[in-house]
């Protein structure tokens, strides 16, 4: 995807000689809920953009962390407490070495992109925003980068201003520039877009940003199941993943954040574990990670997204690549076939999502019939109204594929979507 | 496929593809916008009220097939009753679609809305049935928040 296609033609013609070929049908061995059966049909499961699957090493991580040495953390003089707080923390290095940041402590353990994006929004934002000042989104913003945002600046009297997208689904980059002024404060973009597969080009939208001494943060949540991301090279102020997107826990995810900025912004939660001490007239806070990190965390969700980071670097991003983007290709060609379908989102990087709409059939009623067909795909607006208003459409039927999918569960999508024009005929 | 064919049955389909009283009625006594916010499912509906008889009902709106059937199906059925008529079929309804899958249906009182019976096997689906009755329902109760199903 972006890293591959960004490459010069020579490398990416040496890598194809050389790239390692996913073995599909040994790496669903390691999900045991793939190899379910529905209604005497295989499980077709293709909602991996609103949550992901888990291989059972995560599974087992999560069962012996309870099993084996549960205690809470950081308090305890206890060898078991010191065993659980060495896994949790081993885990921060984890995801600090995933995303390529400089420093574990610029990792925060917290719920996933949504409580991220709560946190920058009320403790950078509440902080650094005045009247007229102004936040920069795009159109194509997940409701999780769109709400938060609104409420600090009704808060403080700031002001949204949204960087528009084409038809295709691309955010147009020209307007981007033209809306950042003296008044921006902040810009938060989606890396890769939910309900259109759109990769936007963050790495360049940064720079612009960065020209004019505006911090930029990225919700990553789609990127990190699909690519590598590095968020020295990206230079990103903020970046925030779901667990649950990447094949880890639901209930986890991480902000990372420059040391410099977080350091400088105040807590986003009071409670224990971001304390260095209290007294009635005046509390002072604990250093990075801990200060944003209030309250006995998900233990078992770090050390199990651990686990599934230790799970995606035993792959490979290229095999990974080479297998989604034939995937998608090989989804949005069969389901144009079908009369009447319409494949939104036609950006030239995107990741393997195919969102679509049927004429004269509500996404909906396609998501019922799919389903009797052992498919699962996701219908609804996702959580991009926005979206929804700018393509015209009320809702979509989206198919979105992770590594373990297969051309045959294409053949299966595309199969049940025909059944829709049976049963409405 | 029988499954569909209970949810999608013709009387379904006729009433997505053509739905009636689908408009506006500009001097309403009464009117509603009742919305599914994690469908984006939306209606308007227009319902003119003399005495205690409903007179006229309208809806406009978007929606999936059995949201829109059912408010044709409703808006055909409650014109010409009185007011506790529909809110009692609304309760007759509600119990047929969303008392589970083995239900019981008054197709007497019923009649035509039976048609969405197979609706209680669906779950994730009836609230899209239902979204037209909870709007009526506001729009009778003068209720000035739009009515919800969630």
């Amino acid at each position: 995807m972006t890293m591959v296609r960004q490459a010069s033609a020579a490398a990416t013609a040496a890598r194809t000689a050389a790239q390692p070929m996913l073995d599909v049908e040994r790496v669903r061995t390691d999900f045991p809920l793939l190899m379910q059966h529905r209604d005497g049909k295989p499980l077709v499961y293709l909602d991996n953009a609103a949550t992901t699957q888990k291989p059972q090493v995560v599974v087992d991580s999560v069962k012996q962390y309870y099993e084996g040495y549960n205690a809470n953390i950081h308090r305890g003089v206890y060898k078991l407490s010191q065993q659980a707080t060495d896994a949790y923390e081993a885990a921060r290095v984890k995801l600090q070495r995933f995303v390529n940041a400089a420093q574990p402590h610029e990792i925060i353990f917290l719920r996933g992109v949504t409580e991220a994006v709560n946190l920058v929004a009320h403790s950078f934002g509440r902080t650094s925003l005045v009247a007229g000042d102004e936040v920069v989104i795009s159109a194509m913003e997940h409701h999780s980068n769109i709400v938060p945002w609104q409420i600090v600046c009704e808060a403080t009297r700031a002001r949204l201003r949204i960087v528009p997208m084409t038809d295709e689904g691309e955010l147009e980059l020209d307007e981007f520039e033209g809306l950042i002024s003296a008044k921006t404060k902040l810009v938060a973009l989606v890396h890769v877009s939910n309900s259109l597969g759109t990769i936007n080009p963050i790495k360049e939208m940064v720079a612009i940003a960065h020209g004019h001494n505006v911090p930029v943060l990225v919700d990553g949540a789609q990127a990190t199941p699909h690519m590598a991301v590095d968020v020295q090279d990206l230079d990103c102020d903020f970046y925030a993943l779901s667990g649950h997107k990447m094949f880890g826990p639901t209930g986890i995810g991480i902000l990372y954040g420059k040391a410099e900025l977080l350091n400088a912004m105040p807590p986003y939660q009071g409670g224990g574990e971001m304390i260095r001490s209290v007294c009635f007239d005046k509390t002072t806070y604990a250093p990075l990670p801990a200060k944003f990190e209030a309250g006995t965390p998900n233990i078992a969700g770090a050390i199990g997204l651990g686990a599934a980071v230790d799970y995606l670097n035993g792959m490979s991003w290229d095999a990974i690549h080479a297998h989604e983007d034939d995937l998608l290709r090989y989804a949005t060609e069969s389901l144009e076939t079908i009369p009447g379908l319409h494949v939104l989102g036609t950006a030239k990087e995107k990741a393997s999502v195919a969102s679509f709409v049927l004429d004269g059939v509500h996404a909906h009623d396609i998501g019922t019939i799919v389903d009797k067909e052992g498919v699962a795909i996701r219908t609804g607006h996702h959580c991009t109204q926005p979206v929804m208003e700018r393509l015209g459409v009320p809702a979509t039927a989206r198919a979105s594929f992770a590594f373990y999918n297969t051309r045959e569960e294409v053949d299966a999508l595309v199969r049940a979507v025909h059944r829709v024009h049976e049963v409405f005929s | 496929m029988a499954d569909l064919k209970d949810l999608y049955q013709q009387i379904v389909l006729d009433h997505n593809r053509a739905p009636r009283n689908f408009k506006k009625i500009p001097n309403a006594s009464h009117t509603a916008e009742g919305t599914n916010p994690l469908c984006g499912d939306d209606i308007t509906l227009y319902v003119t009220v003399e005495g205690n008889v409903i007179k006229d009902v309208g809806f406009q709106g978007k929606g999936c097939a059995i949201s829109q059937a059912s408010a044709s199906l409703m808006t055909s059925t409650v014109k010409g009753k009185t007011t506790e008529e529909a809110e009692s079929l609304f309760r007759a309804f509600h119990d047929m679609v969303a008392g589970g899958p083995d239900a019981p249906a008054d197709d007497k009182t019923l009649g035509k809305l039976a048609a969405l019976a197979g609706v209680k096997r669906f779950p994730a689906r009836v609230k899209c049935a239902n979204l037209p009755w909870h709007t009526l329902h506001a729009a009778l109760t003068g209720s000035d928040e739009p009515a919800s199903t969630e």
